[in-house]
């Protein structure tokens, strides 16, 4: 029972990771005032895109067609070392925490090669940005699982996550807060939503993520989406499973942490909706200064 | 490796790690932030703390003595020296920005690796210093460290104040957790030296700012002969 268990944190993502996407969707639309689009319009962008065929222009070769493929063979593999709160990942050995960050890179790296091989200047200015925040919020996530990892005793993400007891966040209320705040911002950061980057514009001069995928179609596409609200879920689950700790048997913690992740969906609209997209030149500042807040949970902690 | 897990962190340590925290946090926002008001509420913000904190370390024996302290310090440096600060940055008509020598990111790691010296130090002082709490040596340390760097870091006089106060608090906490017994006329005097400091600088910078039309100690290069 407990092998078949441990499969429930990957399939929870594949299954509900687009669903995420929807509640944000709806609860931003919800606070604009409008009825917005519905929950489960995500799957229907996915299914669209998956139907169309996929165009390639001339100038691009073997690397643009193989970004989408390998970003979302990275997210997708990533899944089997993250564990959902207490429920462990089918996966988990000592280290697989650097794994976590280092399928993340690569994921990138796919996606930033794929964009500068279009030539277009425009996506380059996207890779470029991407990387220049990407340069800060890689050492901002190992500095939190760093954190994580001293405070749970443990260097496999499952053992970690088990280790996060109600006991454990009474003992080290302060440290694990600012672990989760850094979490927080990176869920921000890494998905390029409302502070760092708008998802919702699609052809203006500030935008990151979206500037970089513009070239994309059909099943790459739908690939790149789908990767997407895998990567969200993922970085989520990460913050959902330290703030939520109700560990045990897994019907216990399996309502549990999804209820958490329907709460980070609202929590993630609700920022979307009060707050404005920073000035370029600010979000550097915004995100070491989340980094600092896991730098100063992990002396706290080795101390 | 369940260090981080050492004992059984209830009350008291865990009132100290909270104290800690918000600290070595207070220091980061003075670090990063780029207005120069933001700066004396923060300071206002860490004086309350660590004013506090002589209630907070001898709960067993709380007495007069703490009390008098303690208010003595959150009367100061939580209301008085913000107050003159304040009222300072109110008066002189200069922008109200820090005008760092060193940049805002450039600081915040200064600020990291700052606090991996003063563990490094307070791991290093620690024998000598069996009953102090190391979460209150390592953020003193990390105080005076940050403290020094404001002065040197930051163009506007009135910063420098600010760096000084943080530097005092430093000394003030390191005072409280090393030296046992201090006579409370030692302490209250401290204090009345920091206040007559804070009033002096605060007169000089009036004079900087009728002088020069503005803040940044630069302009006193215009001094030499």
């Amino acid at each position: 029972m407990a092998a078949a268990a441990s499969l429930l944190p990957p399939l929870c993502a594949l299954l509900l990771a687009p669903l995420l996407v929807g509640v944000i969707n709806r609860t931003k639309a919800i606070i604009a005032g409008r009825r917005g689009p519905p929950l489960l319009q995500p799957y229907r962008d996915v299914h669209k895109a998956l139907r169309r065929g996929a165009v390639y222009g001339d100038v691009t070769s073997w690397v643009f067609a193989a970004g989408p493929v390998i970003n979302l063979a990275c997210v997708v593999s990533v899944l089997f070392v993250m564990p959902l709160g207490g429920i462990t990942a089918p996966v988990a050995f000592t280290g697989d925490l650097v794994v976590l960050v280092g399928l993340l890179a690569l994921g990138r790296f796919a996606t930033v090669l794929a964009a500068l091989d279009t030539g277009s200047s425009f996506e380059g200015m996207g890779a470029s940005r991407e990387v220049h925040f990407a340069v800060l919020a890689e050492p901002a996530l190992l500095l939190a699982l760093a954190a994580l990892a001293r405070t749970g005793g443990a260097m496999s993400l499952s053992a970690i996550y088990a280790a996060l007891t109600p006991a454990l966040w009474l003992a080290l209320l302060p440290n694990l807060a600012l672990v989760a705040m850094t979490l927080l911002v990176l869920e921000l950061v890494e998905n390029s939503r409302i502070p760092i980057d708008d998802p919702t514009t699609h052809l203006e001069l500030t935008m990151i993520h979206e500037v970089m995928v513009l070239d994309h179609s059909g099943p790459d596409f739908a690939f790149i989406q789908y990767g997407a609200a895998v990567k969200l879920w993922l970085i989520g689950s990460l913050l959902v499973g330290l703030v939520v700790p109700v560990r045990g048997a897994w019907w216990l913690c399996l309502p549990a942490m999804l209820a958490g992740m329907a709460a980070l969906g609202l929590v993630i609209g609700m920022i979307e909706s009060a707050m404005a997209r920073y000035r370029l030149i600010k979000v550097p500042q915004f995100i070491v200064g989340a980094a600092t807040l896991s730098a100063v949970a992990l002396i706290g902690a080795l101390a | 490796m369940t260090g981080g897990m050492t004992g059984a962190m209830t009350g008291l340590p865990a009132l100290l790690n909270a104290v800690q925290v918000v600290g070595l946090l207070s220091c980061f926002a003075l670090l990063g932030t780029s207005r120069i008001g933001a700066c004396i509420r923060w300071l206002s913000f860490q004086g309350v703390v660590f004013g506090l904190v002589p209630l907070i370390l001898h709960d067993d024996g709380l007495g007069a003595r703490e009390a008098l302290l303690a208010a003595a310090n959150v009367a100061l440096k939580g209301v008085v020296f913000p107050m003159l600060l304040l009222r300072i940055r109110a008066r002189a008509d200069f922008s109200r920005e820090v005008d760092p020598f060193v940049g805002y990111i450039a600081s915040i790691l200064f600020g990291v690796v700052a606090l991996g010296l003063s563990v490094w130090l307070a791991l290093a002082m620690k024998p000598a210093l069996a009953r102090a709490s190391f979460a209150l040596l390592e953020t003193s340390i990390f105080l005076i460290l940050v403290g020094l760097f404001l002065i040197v870091g930051r163009k506007k006089a009135l910063m420098q104040v600010v760096g000084y106060l943080v530097l005092e608090n430093g000394i003030f906490l390191f005072g409280l957790i090393t030296v046992e017994g201090t006579p409370l006329l030692v302490e209250l005097g401290v204090l009345l030296d920091a206040f007559v400091g804070v009033f002096v600088m605060g007169i000089a910078i009036f004079h900087i700012n009728r002088e020069f039309g503005s803040m940044d100690v630069d302009r006193l290069t215009a001094l030499r002969g």
